[in-house]
């Protein structure tokens, strides 16, 4: 997963909370906790990097928490809260 | 389901649930006091209308905000809510906004006609009130007919195609033996079988005495909790029974005023849908700017989000779990806040309620004057007569001659 490129759900919806964020899906109608702010920042940046790693970069997540990071995305990309991208481009340009 | 990377003891959701979000997660919405029946056990005292309910644009207003919070979904309740005129209307606005409902009724209007429209809409939820497998124990509380009723919504919603319904149940002193019998009745109609605590709030105060599980049934509750808790929804409802054992599938703490929130008819916004009371009124979203001002600015939601005391309960080795229960169930029983459940498995709850205590009377009450055709036997065994005839009218008594 972590060379791939992936992005949030179109049915999911981000709130902002004191701890990060709630995650909720339209369509399935869960809700998902993303209990730390940096989380919710990597599930932002997915959708406009190439790959994963390079959206854990992005969001400040240090080399060495990326598996733990790929662990709970892998958690998120099963309850559909996020998807893997079917273009390979990323949906904006990096700067 | 919580996703988190990091070690989870030190990062808790229930201590930032405890400290209160910024949008609540269990919001539900009374939209009318008015109902067809007049349950024996209303949390909500509810049979009349009141003339001050929100209007079709003061509900519109309101789910607009709903929508700018992100609360991403609100449990509609009344009364029936499904008998204001507007209801179908405020349903699809909802849902066009972003706010997905899920509404609890008694099915009066479930029409086949309109559990096909039902079917067709994504994003709502419909809840059947059920509170007895067969129509004898159910109707004894409910009214006559009302099993009826609620059997023919469910078939309508399944033959319609409407996939996952609940049934949702109170667990009283009379159905807790029907527990089998409710998981299949859902079964029978491809729903989702929901079961609640019974909690002294409205009506509910004056029945709970006769209707609430006794001891040994509390634990059967639980025991069939532990084998079937993963296919019924339970919310908050049994997070108390956890001093059992283990913890119970569910949200394990009160989150009233703070992840839990009822918005009235008349727009006054309670901690809880069970503390329709004015010790637990935080504010009313037309006077004061509206539901996001109250939630995140009323004094009483201030406090209730800042650390709680254990009090009695603080020596106890359950407290973690069972957190001493719940307050709107502490509150009408006249017990401490910060002591121990009415229904505490360790029985402290029993000896509480053995010593004086003074129950609070109810200060927001539409039940009818004038019993209904369909009663419940249980509401008409506690009509006592009333004690002097002014008790019956405000008139009674009053001579305009001798004022004059
Ligand atoms: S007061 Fe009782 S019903 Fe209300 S949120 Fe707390 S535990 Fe739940
Ligand atoms: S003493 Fe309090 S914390 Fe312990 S089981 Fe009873 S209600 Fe729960």
């Amino acid at each position: 997963m972590i060379d791939e490129p992936w992005t949030l759900s179109p049915s999911v919806a981000l709130r902002p909370e004191p701890f990060g964020a709630l995650a909720y899906h339209f369509g399935s109608r869960r809700l998902t906790f993303l209990k730390t702010p940096a989380l919710v920042r990597v599930v932002r940046e997915l959708a406009d990097h190439a790959d994963v790693r390079s959206a854990l970069t992005a969001a400040g997540v240090p080399a060495g928490q990326h598996q733990a990071y790929a662990a709970a995305l892998a958690g998120l990309a099963e309850a559909d809260m996020i998807r893997p991208r079917v273009s390979a481009a990323p949906a904006k340009e990096e700067r | 389901m919580t996703i988190a990377p990091e070690k989870p003891a030190q990062n808790r959701l229930v201590d930032h649930f405890e400290r209160g979000l910024d949008a609540p997660i269990c919001l539900t919405w009374e939209l009318t006091y008015a109902c067809n029946l007049a349950c024996a056990h209303c949390l909500s005292s509810s049979g009349r209308r009141d003339p001050r309910e929100l209007t079709t644009s003061q509900c519109e207003a309101v789910i607009d905000e709903l929508q700018r919070m992100q609360v991403f979904y609100v449990n509609v309740g009344g009364g029936e809510p499904t008998i204001r005129p507007d209801f179908w209307h405020l349903l699809d606005y909802a849902v066009d906004h972003q706010v997905g409902v899920k509404f609890s009724t008694n099915g009066v209007r479930l029409t086949p006609d309109r559990a096909r429209r039902l079917a067709a809409t994504d994003y709502v939820d419909v809840q059947i009130s059920l509170d007895g497998a067969t129509a004898e124990v159910n109707d004894r509380v409910r009214g006559a007919g009302s099993y009826a009723t609620a059997v023919t919504a469910l078939e309508n919603l399944a033959d319609a195609g409407f996939g996952d319904a609940k049934i949702s149940v109170v667990c009283t002193r009379e159905n807790i033996d029907q527990l089998d019998d409710f998981a299949a009745l859902a079964d029978r109609f491809g729903a989702t079988l929901r079961l609640t605590r019974l909690r002294p709030s409205g009506r509910g105060a004056d029945v709970w005495d006769d209707l609430h599980p006794l001891p040994h049934q509390q634990r059967r509750l639980y025991d069939w909790l532990c084998a079937h808790g993963d296919r019924v929804l339970t919310g908050d409802s049994f997070f108390h029974l956890s001093a059992f054992g283990e913890a119970l599938p569910g949200l394990n703490l009160c989150g009233a005023g703070r992840v839990v929130c009822l918005i009235d008819p008349v727009g006054d916004v309670y901690a809880c849908p069970f503390a329709i009371h004015d010790q637990f009124l935080a504010g009313n979203l037309l006077r004061d700017g509206g539901f996001q001002r109250v939630w995140k600015g009323s004094p009483l939601f201030t406090s209730l989000r800042e650390p709680q005391s254990a009090g009695a309960c603080s020596g106890c080795q359950h407290f973690d779990a069972c957190r001493g229960g719940c307050m709107a169930a502490k509150f009408f029983t006249g017990l401490p806040l910060d002591g121990p459940d009415p229904e505490c498995v360790q029985g402290f709850g029993e000896d509480a309620l053995a010593r004086p205590r003074s129950v609070p009377a109810s200060s927001v009450d539409h039940s009818r004057s004038t019993p209904t055709r369909n009663q419940p036997v249980l509401l008409q065994l506690r009509t006592r007569p009333p004690a002097t005839a002014c008790a019956e009218s405000p008139l009674a008594g009053f001579s305009p001659e001798e004022s004059a």
